[in-house]
């Protein structure tokens, strides 16, 4: 069943163009969301199963590959599945409001649907290649989203730079489960977790890690692979909700966590995944600040949220991996409020620029109060009805506890990352508080927006009420959701059952609550006096940015790449052919070399007065050819080639050849002398020295090579000619006293019937060349 | 005899990497004549009858090689005359017989 729910919006977008084709009256959401409300039910129902018993499905895919769809439902994949059925859900009636039916509506929910089943076989797949699968089909379903508008340049722009960025660590993540599955001969995650010492211990250990950390840190915007989100939002916001906050950024958070019992508690494992996590928190932070659209704040803010969940997955410890996976829900559920309440903010005033908002409190009170709760429990406000608040003290209990775990690792670098956490947190609180008071206090300038703002259609703001709702369920009655799904999953990643409470309140005495309050005092601080600060984005990053990394690192290659071509393929013939012969005279020669072909014996054959003389004629004429100006005189040296050929031939005992190679000579003199009324001038032309000399050199080269083979072939004899089988049975099976000729047309008819209709075919052409007119010829 | 082919190569392909579409011809005729006698040489030079059966005759020289020379001749003169018709055709059609004004445009 499970297997057909994973499939099912697959299967139904093949449907939605078809309804939104035929039914015009009714939006096609509306058909849409029954989908992932289905699902989304489906998988509540198996929540009191799972608490206890993870369980696995299989399906036969192609077994003889050891490749199977094979499902894992474990508390990790359920809260991950229930993330992206009911947020999709809920953005699917979002969107119901925000697009409107002259939209392409059809496209935009196949594309919504098949990014829904990607993201549900991520979450539930067993099997590593199924696990590819779908995660490129995220990324394929992205990228066709972002792109939605695609008759806008930036849509474009931002289209492609998330394929090329989420493609390139999902082929790196792609290797390292190619690698692992070779090392554990297996592709089943779970019997890769079994066998998990197999990896750890293998010398390609940090190589595998960094291959997987690729494709994790890549999908999750993790630095320096942050840059494709912020480009992202040219998105329909409902898309920036889902994919961009919600579920698709989270699918490397996914991995991660799936992995971290193969990989977790080797250093290399928290160094990378600790550092990397804590870096893109506080650089996400610090640039959110910097941001004056909405929608960028929103994704700077995305990009260091998930930094953070990373951060505390690498840390590895009992309670960080819980507040992982609580804030994993916790962010969701206000990330995916606020992209809401930027788009209807977009939707009722024309611009999502906050220089240009300002005091629309008055004018959409419920918009401004559903930001409230939003903002406010991203900024981690200390007040206990905000979820992000019991998640953030949560991190900060994590990074100070840190210290105190066995391992040197822990105790040398322990003790800073409290302060770098505490950073980071800072700067989130204030590009919170940015984004609610510049867009909802202050003057409103009515003349800078399009329309006058008002609180949108109830429909549009159902899915954020019901987001906040759970932002201040989840703070007030944390129990049963860390019953039924937080404790669940943080067994599924650290792998014994571990039983955390969410305290409401910690007492006065403790860290985490001093740092949560020092962060509310200098983040409120550091916003009332930003005017006065806010030069050193001048100086950090400056004129310096990822952005700019990526472009130059774009053009390059693609300069790079034609100045290559452009190197080559210069379209000259001779080029080309310089290049086949220089290339065949190396390799044959390295080869000659290589295999110490020098030793030649001469048997046999000795060359008489006549052959002599005959050879050193045709030589003379083969290189006077290379000088002849006149053609006439060309034409006839030629034929001083072929004649001194069928002359060799005669001596080698060949009549049949010394017969054809004279008629044949005869006739191909007769037409070069036949065509040559027609023909050019041989004018004698201009070459520069250097290029005669390249020539030369080439020939030279590739007449030495010949030759050497020539002469060291006859030094190697492994077996006999089976000549002699035509000498014997020419006569008794082929009834011929001419042996050549009984070759030709009884033994090796084949030959000769092909040859004929080469013959054929070449008489044909040259029909064709001499009959063909151009259009508009007259003659 | 090795050397003489050799030299027949060498000049062809000397000629094949001239300008004028009258040399690259002449080149590969001299090209096609070095691979016969190369493959005469190759067969061994060994001196015995021509292979036509004679009463009293005991050794004639090696019969493939000469019948694969054969129908390479035969294919190297049907090239090498659709060649030329080809060489007088671009020529007439182009106005020029040098490979390098006969380049392909920039965007091919």
């Amino acid at each position: 069943m499970l297997h057909f729910l994973i499939i099912a919006p697959l299967l139904f977008s093949i449907f939605t163009p078809i309804l939104y084709q035929n039914i015009k009256r009714i939006h096609t959401g509306w058909m849409v969301l029954l989908i992932p409300i289905s699902i989304f039910v489906y998988l509540l129902s198996y929540l009191p199963k799972i608490v206890d018993h993870p369980f696995h499905l299989t399906f036969n895919w192609l077994p003889s590959l050891g490749i199977n769809y094979d499902l894992y439902v474990d508390g990790l994949s359920i809260l991950f599945g229930l993330l992206i059925s009911g947020i999709g859900s809920l953005v699917v009636l979002y969107s119901i409001f925000y697009l409107h039916k002259t939209e392409k509506l059809g496209h935009f929910y196949t594309y919504l649907l098949i990014f829904m089943t990607a993201m549900l076989g991520i979450v539930f797949s067993d099997n590593v290649f199924v696990f590819y699968v779908f995660w490129e089909l995220t990324s394929l379903s992205s990228f066709l989203l972002i792109g939605f508008w695609n008759y806008r340049e930036k849509s474009r722009y931002g289209a492609l730079k998330s394929m090329l960025i989420t493609v390139l660590g999902g082929l790196a993540m792609f290797a390292g489960f190619v690698w692992m599955s070779i090392l554990t001969d297996t592709s089943s995650i779970r019997e890769m977790i079994e066998n998990s010492e197999l990896i750890t211990n293998s010398p390609y250990f940090i190589a595998i890690l960094i291959l997987i950390l690729t494709g994790a840190f890549t999908k999750s915007a993790q630095f320096p692979f942050h840059i494709w989100l912020p480009d992202a939002m040219e998105a329909p916001t409902p898309v920036s909700a889902y994919l961009h906050s919600a579920t698709m950024v989270k699918a490397g958070i996914y991995l991660v966590a799936r992995l971290s019992l193969i990989f977790a508690g080797t250093d290399e494992f928290f160094i990378i995944v600790s550092s990397i996590g804590l870096l893109t928190l506080c650089w996400g932070s610090y640039m959110a600040v910097k941001q004056t659209d909405l929608k960028g704040i929103l994704a700077y803010s995305t990009i260091s949220q998930l930094g953070m969940i990373m951060a505390m997955l690498g840390f590895g410890t009992g309670v960080a991996v819980f507040a992982a996976i609580f804030h994993i829900l916790n962010h969701a559920t206000f990330k995916g409020s606020l992209f809401m309440v930027a788009g209807i903010v977009d939707h009722e005033t024309g611009t999502r620029d906050i220089r240009r908002l300002g005091g629309l409190y008055t004018l959409m009170p419920i918009t401004a109060t559903l930001a409230i709760f939003g903002v406010f429990s991203m900024a981690g406000v200390p007040l206990p009805i905000f979820n992000g608040f019991l998640s953030k003290e949560m991190f900060f209990d994590a990074t100070v506890d840190l210290s105190e775990e066995a391992g040197t690792i822990y105790q040398s670098i322990g003790p800073f990352i409290p302060f770098i956490a505490l950073l980071g947190s800072i700067f989130t609180f204030v590009y919170s508080m940015i984004l609610f008071f510049k867009t909802f206090t202050g003057k409103i300038q009515l003349d800078k927006l399009e329309r006058k703002p008002h609180d949108p259609p109830f429909g549009m703001l159902l899915s954020p009420i019901v987001l906040v709702t759970l932002i201040v369920v989840i703070a007030l009655f944390p129990g049963p959701f860390n019953h039924y799904l937080l404790t669940p999953a943080t067994s599924a990643v650290m792998g014994e059952v571990s039983q955390t409470h969410i305290k409401f309140w910690h007492g006065f005495y403790n860290l985490p609550l001093f740092m949560s309050l020092t962060v509310l005092v200098v983040g409120i601080i550091l916003f009332l006096t930003r005017e006065k600060w806010v030069r050193v984005y001048n100086r950090i990053p400056g004129s310096w940015s990822m952005n700019k990394g990526y472009d130059y690192i774009l053009d390059g290659l693609i300069k790079g790449s034609k100045l290559v071509t452009t190197s080559y393929m210069t379209g000259s013939l001779k080029n080309y052919v310089r290049m086949i012969i220089g290339f065949m005279t190396v390799v044959g020669l390295y080869t000659f070399i290589k295999t110490d072909g020098w030793a030649f014996t001469f048997n046999g054959a000795t060359l008489s007065i006549p052959e002599i003389a005959i050879a050193v004629t045709m030589m003379i004429a083969a290189i006077s050819v290379l000088f002849i100006s006149n053609r006439i005189a060309g034409i006839l040296v030629l034929g001083v080639v072929g004649y001194g050929l069928s002359l060799l031939f005669v001596f080698y005992s060949a009549p049949d050849l010394a017969l054809t190679q004279l008629i044949v000579e005869t006739v191909t003199v007769s037409l070069f002398l036949l065509a040559f009324y027609h023909l050019p001038k041989l004018k004698e032309e201009k070459e520069s020295k250097t290029n005669n000399f390249i020539n030369l050199v080439i020939s030279v080269s590739f007449g030495i090579f010949i030759t050497l083979v020539g002469l060291s072939s006859h030094s190697s004899k492994w077996f006999d000619s089976i000549s002699s089988y035509f000498v014997e049975t020419s006569y008794t099976l082929g009834g011929g006293n001419n042996i050549v000729n009984v070759i030709l047309v009884d033994m090796r008819g084949l030959d000769t019937m092909f040859e004929i209709s080469v013959l054929g075919v070449a008489a044909l052409g040259i029909l064709a060349l001499i009959n063909y007119k151009k259009k508009g010829d007259v003659e | 005899m090795s050397i003489l082919s050799g030299i027949l190569f060498t000049c062809g392909v000397y000629l094949l990497l001239q300008k004028r579409l009258m040399k690259v011809i002449f080149g590969t005729v001299l090209l096609s004549h070095g691979a016969h006698l190369f493959i005469l040489t190759m067969g061994g030079l060994r001196s015995g009858a021509p292979p036509i059966l004679k009463d009293g005759v005991t050794t004639y020289t090696d019969p493939l090689p000469q019948a694969l020379i054969l129908t390479s001749i035969v294919i190297s003169f049907g090239i090498t005359s659709f060649l030329l018709v080809l060489a007088y055709k671009a020529y007439k059609t182009n106005g020029t017989d040098n490979l390098e004004e006969l380049r392909g445009t920039d965007n091919e």
